[in-house]
């Protein structure tokens, strides 16, 4: 799983199937210290995550589309499965 | 998932059985401000996209899904059309 940050979403008419009545959200790939590392992906939101939200993204199609539409084998890559309260970070990571 | 915007199409005429009639389009990933983020690839479509469209793909073994998902070879396949530039919304 990667950490994300939800920077908004997208609206497609036309689209796969398996993709209807889903929220397509746009997240930008973020540090534990919470620096956007300037990557963004499309993940399909299965826990009603907002714009601002740090979330979880499983980035496994198995549990992304079975997380996100109740079922395996669709094609979808990418998943919100968590919204992120607060990361607890060593200050020193040698240790 | 990742956006994308069709920059060109692909002829191959010699090419695995499995790939007969589908079209290979060649995208290039966005990021949320849609400028370029990475390379460019080939991908193939499964919703009817067109050269300069807006899109969102899906990478890896999922890709084949939208197809005979035993016999089509991919790992990049197009699989939503954004209606519009301004369907992007973002802060």
């Amino acid at each position: 799983m990667i950490l994300a940050k939800v920077v908004g979403n997208i609206v497609a008419t036309q689209k796969n199937v398996r993709y209807e009545n889903a929220r397509l959200m746009l997240c930008e790939q973020i540090t534990p210290e919470g620096d956007a590392t300037g990557h963004t992906i499309l993940a399909l939101d299965a826990v009603d995550a907002g714009v601002g939200d740090t979330v979880l993204v499983v980035q496994e199609g198995w549990s992304a589309s079975t997380v996100a539409t109740g079922k395996a084998g669709a094609a979808i890559d990418s998943a919100i499965v968590g919204v992120v309260d607060y990361i607890d970070l060593l200050e020193d990571q040698t240790r | 998932m990742q956006l994308a915007r069709v920059i060109g199409t692909v002829v191959a005429t010699v090419k695995n059985d499995s790939l007969e009639g589908r079209k290979l389009l060649i995208i290039q990933s966005l990021n949320k401000n849609l400028d370029a983020q990475g390379k460019p690839m080939v991908a193939i479509d499964s919703v009817g996209a067109g050269v300069g469209e807006l899109v969102f793909w899906c990478r890896g073994k999922e890709a084949s899904f939208p197809f005979k998902r035993e016999d089509t070879p991919t790992d990049c396949t197009i699989v939503g059309i954004v209606d519009s530039d301004k369907h992007v919304s973002r802060q």
